[in-house]
């Protein structure tokens, strides 16, 4: 049997991850590159997150894995699996309950906490690259803080839909410096990650960057005067338990065309539903 | 008067070959400047390295700017450069797919400066764009498509639309009618005679077509091997050349 380091990477990888994740802190928003490792799961997978995770758990931690705001998805498990086989590490799906949390495409709803870190899996760490293509380039545009192609690609959307379209990986600034890709969340989520308690770590696997933001950092999702930025969501209640104020699955229910609306973070409905909460889909 | 643009002394050496020697010259609010010289003359050399795209060896270029008066632009740090090269500077390139996001929508193409200089009306900039598309006989409804639908000609003067649409105070062109149709080139010689005249703009054209000199510049230097050998007011040059290779150029151009 093999035996693996705790989490799975060597000491000394980890020290120089840290060592990514420190300077990502002490420059929000700026995309610190680093050697990404070969990891027992294929890119897609988010191994940038995992070695993310890898180098911050530790032995006394709780560890949360979400995809989509679900904890049941088969990258979910594989992932919460793996970190208990490799690190020993108990696993929960209590948002409040966790302090480390990696996610896919979500922010959990209900607010983090002061003492928890939410790791993101990035696929394209670079919001310039959509135009600018040559990575010479988009470094230096970071450097000089030239940010105006970044609201081309909004004026693009607008000319295009008659508002702005982007739905996902909704581009912001951070403390007024840095444009920074929040990973494909939605953009109803980008409300969230400003002036969060929780420390917030990105982990791009194939892209070998890491970038992060410190508690309570100023955020901001980028937009025009005369189309400012909307946190929006399907304009429904969750079927289950009601809730108004979390983003919503649309799910087909019957081969008649029946829809339902449903949280997509499964914690955040099942807590409510537990608390007697109930909405008009409910059994 | 201040000049707009001092250049003094400017060599770019490629290795051991030489791009450009010794150049100086003054450029005044409202002049244009044209360069000419045969393919491999140094003219393109002398342009970059005036418009901070290529470092000279030697050699200064003081730009009389808006708010600290004359600076060398050599010397200044990249950002101020940069910023320069997307407010009062503009460059039209020879190629417009290399001065043009293929990608992106005319109004994007011509909004881009604006944005960049921090404009966050979406509709002002649109109205900016599709003004300016007016302006370089583009229709309004072409405003979102994208420049790889346009023509030759099309492509060029949206890449023009696109650098004047900031009240750039100089403009730096490279060849900006080389591989045009005839007719289309005399269109846009036109547009560009016009936008100069109306906007007060300086600007300092390479060709080695005499015909657009003719018509754009005021002045004129001939190049020869990296070198000034010739320069005066655009007429007196064209029908009194003094160099014997001014004189070669012009006779060559009458036999066309
Ligand atoms: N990147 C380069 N590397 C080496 N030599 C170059 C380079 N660019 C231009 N040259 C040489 O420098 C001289 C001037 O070229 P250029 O400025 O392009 O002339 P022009 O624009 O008048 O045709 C030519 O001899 C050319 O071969
Ligand atoms: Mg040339
Ligand atoms: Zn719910």
């Amino acid at each position: 049997m093999t035996e693996y380091n705790f989490a799975y990477l060597d000491e000394q990888t980890k020290r120089m991850i840290r060592r990514a994740i420190l300077k990502g802190l002490a420059i929000p928003g700026y995309q610190v590159p680093f050697a990404s490792r070969e990891m027992p799961m294929p890119y897609g997978w988010g191994t940038g997150g995992v070695q993310v995770s890898a180098a911050v758990l530790t032995p006394s931690d709780t560890f949360k894995v979400i995809d989509q705001g679900a904890d049941d998805t088969t990258n979910a498990v594989s992932i919460r699996t793996f970190f208990q086989r490799t690190a020993g590490v108990a696993t929960t799906t209590a948002t409040s309950d966790a302090t480390v949390i990696q996610t896919r495409h979500r922010i959990p709803e209900e607010p983090l906490h002061e003492g928890q870190i939410l790791v993101y899996q990035v696929p394209i760490p670079e919001p310039l690259r959509f135009l600018e293509p040559r990575e010479s380039e988009t470094r230096k545009m970071h450097s000089l803080e030239e940010y105006g192609l970044m609201h081309v690609k909004l004026y693009e959307d607008i000319s295009r839909h008659g508002h702005i379209a982007t739905s996902y990986a909704y581009p912001v600034k951070v403390e007024g410096r840095y444009v920074m890709d929040p990973s494909p969340i939605p953009k109803f989520d980008n409300a969230k990650l400003g002036d969060m308690a929780a420390i917030q770590l990105f982990g791009a696997g194939r892209e070998q960057r890491i970038y992060a933001l410190p508690p309570y950092t100023q955020v901001v999702s980028l937009d025009f005067e005369d189309h400012p930025f909307e946190a929006s969501k399907a304009d429904h209640l969750c079927g289950m338990c009601g809730a108004n104020d979390s983003y919503l699955d649309e799910l087909i229910i019957d081969d008649l065309g029946g829809r339902m609306f449903v949280c997509s973070d499964t914690d955040y409905c099942e807590a409510r539903q537990a608390a007697g909460h109930k909405g008009k889909d409910a059994a | 008067m201040t000049p707009l643009l001092s250049v003094q002394g400017i060599t770019k050496r490629y290795g051991a070959h030489i791009g450009c020697a010794d150049v100086s010259f003054d450029l005044y609010p409202g002049e244009v400047m044209g360069i000419v010289g045969e393919s491999g003359s140094g003219k393109s050399t002398l342009l970059n390295c005036m418009a901070g795209h290529l470092i000279p060896d030697a050699g200064q270029v003081v730009f009389d700017t808006r708010t600290d008066g004359p600076r060398d632009t050599i010397t200044m740090s990249e950002p101020e450069r940069r910023m320069l090269g997307r407010t009062d500077w503009a460059f039209v390139h020879q190629h417009a797919r290399d001065g043009l996001r293929m990608g992106v929508s005319a109004g994007g193409n011509v909004g881009e400066r604006l944005m960049a200089v921090g404009e966050r009306n979406y509709g002002d900039i649109r109205d900016k764009a599709t003004d300016w598309l007016g302006r370089v006989e583009i229709d309004a409804t072409r405003v979102d498509d994208r420049p790889t639908t346009f023509s030759g000609g099309m492509q060029q003067r949206l890449q023009i639309a696109r650098n004047l649409v900031t009240g750039p105070r100089l403009v730096f062109m490279d060849e900006p009618t080389g591989g045009l149709d005839v007719s289309v080139q005399a269109r846009l010689l036109d547009l560009l005679r016009g936008l100069v005249r109306d906007m007060g703009l300086s600007a300092i054209i390479v060709t080695h077509d005499l015909a657009v000199v003719r018509l754009l510049a005021d002045r004129l230097m001939v190049m020869k091997s990296g070198r000034v050998v010739e320069a005066g007011l655009t007429d007196q040059v064209l029908d009194d050349p003094q160099h014997a290779y001014s004189q070669l150029l012009v006779s060559s151009v009458l036999q066309v």
